[in-house]
């Protein structure tokens, strides 16, 4: 890539910072240069984020439907595997599959259910309500 | 303790973090290309049972930390790196080494990283920070990906450290010992052992998963997801390809350019080699990824999709992996001068 050839084209990360690019001067030489993204990866990364919101949607429709319970939601919300819930919570992996069933999920003690609060970065009455603080990230 | 730490821009967290680290005890010869380069740093992993954010996991870099790593043993530096499983004892210990005058390397999760813009926060646990100062109850920190360093509190910065997860960092510190004396003689010596370790990586490591085969294998493979996974998955899949090629980290092109840009820094150090003309190689292979890149994007973007097109896009990679065994093959033959 030549250095003139650096894309400038507007991306979610070039609110914040630009990104540093390695390409040729006019006498071939490496240069470092500034770019503030390429489209056709901020398209992959928009890609990505619809995969996510289709994920959330159908969680969410899982959770009303009594398929599953609403911490299906937050952790499609949070990006989360059982593994990633496992890790913040403290539960074991098959105590969190267990907890994604509505049953089981509504048995949990308040203690348990702040462990999940905490986790989603939620208060636990949002937590039975499915709704999401867009400030908590 | 204020101490002497020199913030520089970089392409890659682990490559800048290692240059930014290294800065004063190299004199500024370990650039990021060389850290990259002497880390061997140059990879392709394709691991379909391994998924991330719901897609096949593909890798154009070595393992997070052994960039560092080889770049330090290389260059005969001893290095220090621990890991905690009690969130106090992490503390104690980064404070610590902070009141030595020691800069010290993080490892963290990008997740609840608070500067990062929201779109780019993916429970991903292998970024790299350096901490260098304490000013009251926050922690001064320079991250290679951003232009200047940032601000975090006592708590954001333990959250990142103990960010949970595939790769959890326990908040894993590490650093390089002081007052070795690089030569050029070393860093000749590295050079040529961080070429001959990426040779291997990428044409001899055993397996149809990695190196120049795993791209020639991804090629093949991709041919096939239009009838296996749908338009629609296809798309998604090829969108995390790209993501892994050109995001934040690489320096652009799957990591080529800043491959090529060691080639021609290394060339100064041992002349007579060719590594000039090889870097040019590297370039273009760059060149080539982002072009597949362009097309993959015709494809997540709905403009692109019968077979022909998916038929295109694996031959893009089969080219590159062509090309990419060649030059391998050029560095493996030198006889060095």
């Amino acid at each position: 890539m030549k250095k003139d050839e650096v894309p400038q084209d507007p991306g979610a990360l070039g609110k914040i910072t630009k990104e540093l690019c390695y390409a040729t001067d006019s006498s071939g030489k490496y240069v470092a240069e500034q770019s503030t993204g390429w489209e056709v990866k901020s398209k992959a990364l928009d890609v990505a984020w619809q995969d996510i919101q289709k994920r959330i949607a159908a969680a969410k429709q899982k959770v009303l439907k009594g398929e599953a319970s609403p911490l299906l939601f937050f952790m499609e919300y949070r990006l989360m595997d059982t593994g990633i819930l496992a890790g913040y919570t403290g539960f074991w992996q098959w105590q969190v599959k267990r907890h994604l069933k509505p049953g089981a999920f509504n048995t949990l003690s308040p203690k348990q259910l702040q462990k999940y609060a905490d986790a989603f970065n939620v208060k636990v009455d949002d937590l039975k309500t499915m709704t999401v603080n867009e400030d908590g990230v | 303790m204020k101490m002497e730490f020199e913030h520089h821009q970089g392409a890659h967290c682990e490559s800048g973090v290692t240059t930014n680290l290294l800065r004063k005890s190299s004199g500024g010869k370990i650039t990021e290309p060389m850290a990259f380069g002497i880390g061997a740093g140059l990879f392709f992993a394709y691991i379909p049972f391994i998924k991330i954010n719901n897609g096949p996991a593909i890798a154009f870099r070595t393992m997070p930390g052994d960039i560092f790593n080889r770049t330090c043993k290389s260059l005969g530096i001893p290095v220090f790196r621990k890991k905690f499983s009690s969130k106090e004892h992490a503390e104690k210990y980064l404070v610590d080494r902070l009141n030595d005058g020691t800069p010290v390397g993080c490892q963290v999760g990008v997740y609840y990283l608070p500067y990062f813009p929201r779109e780019y926060r993916f429970h991903f646990n292998a970024h790299n920070i350096v901490v260098f100062e304490k000013v009251g109850d926050n922690f001064l920190v320079s991250d290679p990906i951003m232009e200047t360093t940032t601000v975090l509190s006592n708590y954001e910065l333990e959250r990142v450290r103990f960010a949970k997860g595939a790769l959890a960092p326990k908040g894993h510190i590490y650093y390089p010992a002081k007052n070795v004396d690089i030569t050029d003689e070393t860093i000749k010596k590295a050079i040529k052992s961080g070429i001959k370790k990426n040779v291997y990586n990428m044409l001899y490591i055993p397996g149809s998963f990695a190196g120049v085969a795993g791209i020639k294998r991804t090629g093949n493979k991709i041919k096939g997801w239009r009838d296996k996974l749908g338009l629609e998955k296809a798309g998604s899949y090829l969108a995390q390809m790209v993501r892994m090629q050109e995001e934040i980290g690489t320096g652009g092109g799957g990591f080529r350019y800043i491959y090529a840009a060691f080639l021609q820094e290394a060339d100064a150090y041992l002349p007579g080699n060719q590594l000039r003309q090889i870097s040019v190689t590297f370039t273009k292979a760059g060149d080539m990824w982002r072009e597949a890149a362009v097309h993959a994007a015709g494809i997540y973007k709905g403009r692109l999709g019968s077979q022909d097109d998916f038929n295109k896009m694996g031959d893009y990679l089969l080219e590159i992996a062509e090309v990419e065994k060649n030059a391998f093959k050029t560095l493996k033959n030198i006889k060095w001068q």
